[in-house]
């Protein structure tokens, strides 16, 4: 780790960050648990948590890439679409193509993974700025998906298929265990590994990391690729929950994907962030949203407390990384 | 005038305009080009019911595609747009529908959307949080307080007087057409002739070299976002008043729809370089081909794949285009 050249005030900084935003964060979501819990007695039972972990497998395995993606300044705004993308791939290749399910699962994945890595590449050898290129990407996805579907659903699918969304394994939904598989390899790769530093030298100053001798567009190009790969397995886990599968799966998924990493602590400006934060920030959505729904606030509601935490979290954290820096 | 002229049109005047001539001119060309080919397919297309219910029924994202054009200039970028422009509307509607004259329910939103646009552009600004954190969480704020707010209803039995677009200038142009073209134009020579418009371009060219000549960044942000606003309620207008009808909910996508529109019409999404006149052209393209497409027993399915295509034709080709002249 030390022959990677962060810049000082990272190495300075980052436990301080570490013990402020996230514990700070779960700090509040500890007492937001509690004041729900109070307010509502179904809120706090393990079936409702663990169901609750059941609904967000699919925004957190898409969160844990786009941390990454964001620690190095960048973001990708077109998972929603890549999930719709795949949803749609994975019914007709199977319905319409007639491929074997597990074949048509891979294909699927592999059409997610080809997604991202488009993303990747032309970031990386275009230079095109990340958010418009996954904005182009965003409409372009979805309008494959709505256009090889024509807006007709695929269902009928075969009992076993539904295992990863709908059952449980050893008394927990039996999604939570990919993401839980997912989460720890996330960290560990972000934490322990030269790939993972290299991300935060990205981010810190890509100009820097680059004459230091660090692969940064091989790097970028395997994250945006994984967080396309990450997005196909989402996919694939919310048609075996819902059991069908439409063209306009995952839209808005980057909001939720995107507000639950910044939530985290995760700089927008890219250099900070962890994996333990964006998991805290995912329960935090997910909790309140159940939280707000079980004590009769209607669904639509939710989302503007989404947008108004999104926005004071980063002003909060903003103003605290100034007075850090000295600015 | 001073000042504010030492963007990169000084170090290569000629380049400039032309490059940004051929985007329009293109533009132009490709607007005409599609609809002789498409009427020699079916000539219905070429009716003039079909071509001023196109112009029509989307003036608005041509006018929003002016403002978006500023904010992406100025080196910012806006994804609310399309949110607001669903509240703006209906609240334009309600006003109408609930007896309050016409003058009112037309300059309300206005008002709200200068407002709402100003105090984004503040935030970002001013706490120096970056746009596109700042107008995804107003996304979700305004979709989510107005359906829960409207339940969704829908809007009818709006009075006729309410209707812009019965009221036509020599009996042949439409106010919403009138509206689009005159926003267009007057935004077109402000932003190249006034010293204001200027500021907008300097930011977005090299935000440094801007404050060295004494162009303040935030005060220019938070006016290209309060202009931004004022656009958006024109174009709430105009969507309101299309119809017999207000949904009461966000056009799904506006805002994509929107911006694809201005980076289209050749506006860099590096900020500092584009024009106006070519996002109103491309926002008329966009809304040509969806039609074009009908008429060519296309699906209408595969009028996003066809937005995202152009949108990314586009952008790759401006990035080349941009490190050929920086080669040269």
């Amino acid at each position: 780790m030390s022959e990677i050249p962060l810049p000082q005030t990272v190495k300075r900084v980052a436990p301080w960050w570490l013990l402020r935003h996230e514990t700070m964060l779960a700090a509040i979501l500890l007492v937001a648990l509690i004041i729900l819990g109070i307010l509502n007695n179904r809120f706090l039972t393990l079936d409702n948590l663990l169901n609750q972990g059941r609904l967000t497998t699919e925004v957190g395995l898409i969160a844990l890439p786009m941390t990454f993606i964001i620690i190095t300044g960048g973001i990708d705004l077109s998972v929603g679409s890549i999930v719709g993308l795949c949803a749609i791939m994975l019914g007709y290749s199977w319905k319409i193509f007639g491929f074997p399910l597990p074949l048509a699962i891979c294909f699927s994945l592999a059409v997610g993974a080809a997604a991202g890595f488009l993303n990747g590449l032309v970031i990386t050898k275009v230079k095109v700025p990340p958010l418009i290129m996954t904005i182009a990407t965003l409409a372009l996805y979805r309008g494959l998906a709505e256009g090889i579907s024509q807006a007709h659903s695929v269902r009928g699918y075969p009992e076993w298929f539904y295992f990863v969304g709908q059952a449980d394994l050893f008394g927990v939904p039996a999604q939570l265990w990919l993401l839980l598989i997912a989460i720890v390899a996330a960290g560990i790769a972000l934490d322990r590994t030269t790939f993972g530093r290299t991300l935060y030298a990205i981010g810190n100053n890509e100009t820097a990391a680059r004459f230091s001798g660090l692969p940064v567009d091989r790097v970028k190009l395997i994250i945006y690729t994984l967080s396309g790969l990450m997005a196909g397995l989402s996919a694939f886990v919310l048609v075996s929950r819902v059991t069908t599968t439409r063209s306009d799966m995952g839209s808005g998924y980057e909001l939720d994907v995107i507000a639950a990493v910044v939530l985290g602590g995760t700089s927008i400006f890219g250099g900070i962030g962890t994996i333990w934060g964006t998991i805290v920030g995912i329960a935090m959505i997910q909790l309140l949203k159940n939280g707000l729904a079980l004590t009769g606030v209607k669904g639509d509601a939710t989302i503007v407390v989404i947008g108004a935490v999104l926005i004071l979290s980063t002003l909060v954290a903003g103003s605290l990384q100034r007075r850090r820096d000295g600015v | 005038m001073t000042a504010a002229t030492f963007t990169r049109d000084e170090a290569d005047p000629r380049r400039l305009l032309k490059a940004l001539a051929s985007q329009e001119a293109l533009l132009a060309i490709a607007v005409i080009g599609l609809a002789i080919a498409v009427g020699l397919y079916n000539p219905r297309f070429l009716a003039t019911r079909n071509l001023s219910d196109v112009l029509l029924g989307n003036a608005y994202i041509a006018v929003a595609a002016v403002g978006m054009s500023m904010v992406i200039i100025s080196g910012n970028i806006d994804i609310s747009v399309g949110s607001l422009i669903g509240v703006l509307a209906t609240v334009s509607g309600t006003l109408a529908v609930n007896g309050a004259p016409i003058i009112v329910t037309w300059l309300v939103p206005l008002v709200v959307g200068v407002l709402v646009m100003a105090a984004q552009g503040a935030v970002i600004a001013y706490l120096r949080i970056p746009a596109i954190v700042v107008t995804l969480g107003m996304l979700s704020i305004l979709k989510g307080g107005l359906i829960s707010v409207t339940g969704g209803k829908w809007i009818t039995d709006l009075p006729d007087s309410f209707h812009l677009a019965n009221i036509e200038l020599f009996d042949t142009v439409p106010m919403p057409v009138l509206l689009m073209i005159v926003a267009t134009i007057l935004a077109a020579v402000w932003m190249r002739h006034s010293a204001t418009g200027r500021s907008i371009y300097a930011v977005g060219g090299n935000a440094e070299a801007a404050r060295l000549c004494g162009i303040s960044q935030p005060r220019t942000t938070v006016m290209v976002f309060a202009l931004h606003g004022f656009f958006a309620g024109i174009a709430a207008l105009l969507y309101a008043t299309q119809l017999r009808v207000i949904q009461s909910t966000v056009p799904p996508n506006l805002e994509l729809t929107i911006i694809t529109a201005s980076v289209v019409g050749g506006v860099s999404i590096l900020g500092g370089v584009g024009t106006v006149i070519g996002s109103s052209l491309a926002a008329i393209l966009i809304a040509e081909i969806a039609s074009a497409l009908v008429f060519t027993d296309v699906s209408p399915y595969w009028i996003r794949a066809v937005q995202g295509t152009l949108i990314l034709i586009t952008v790759i080709a401006d990035i080349l285009r941009r490190r050929r002249m920086a080669g040269a």
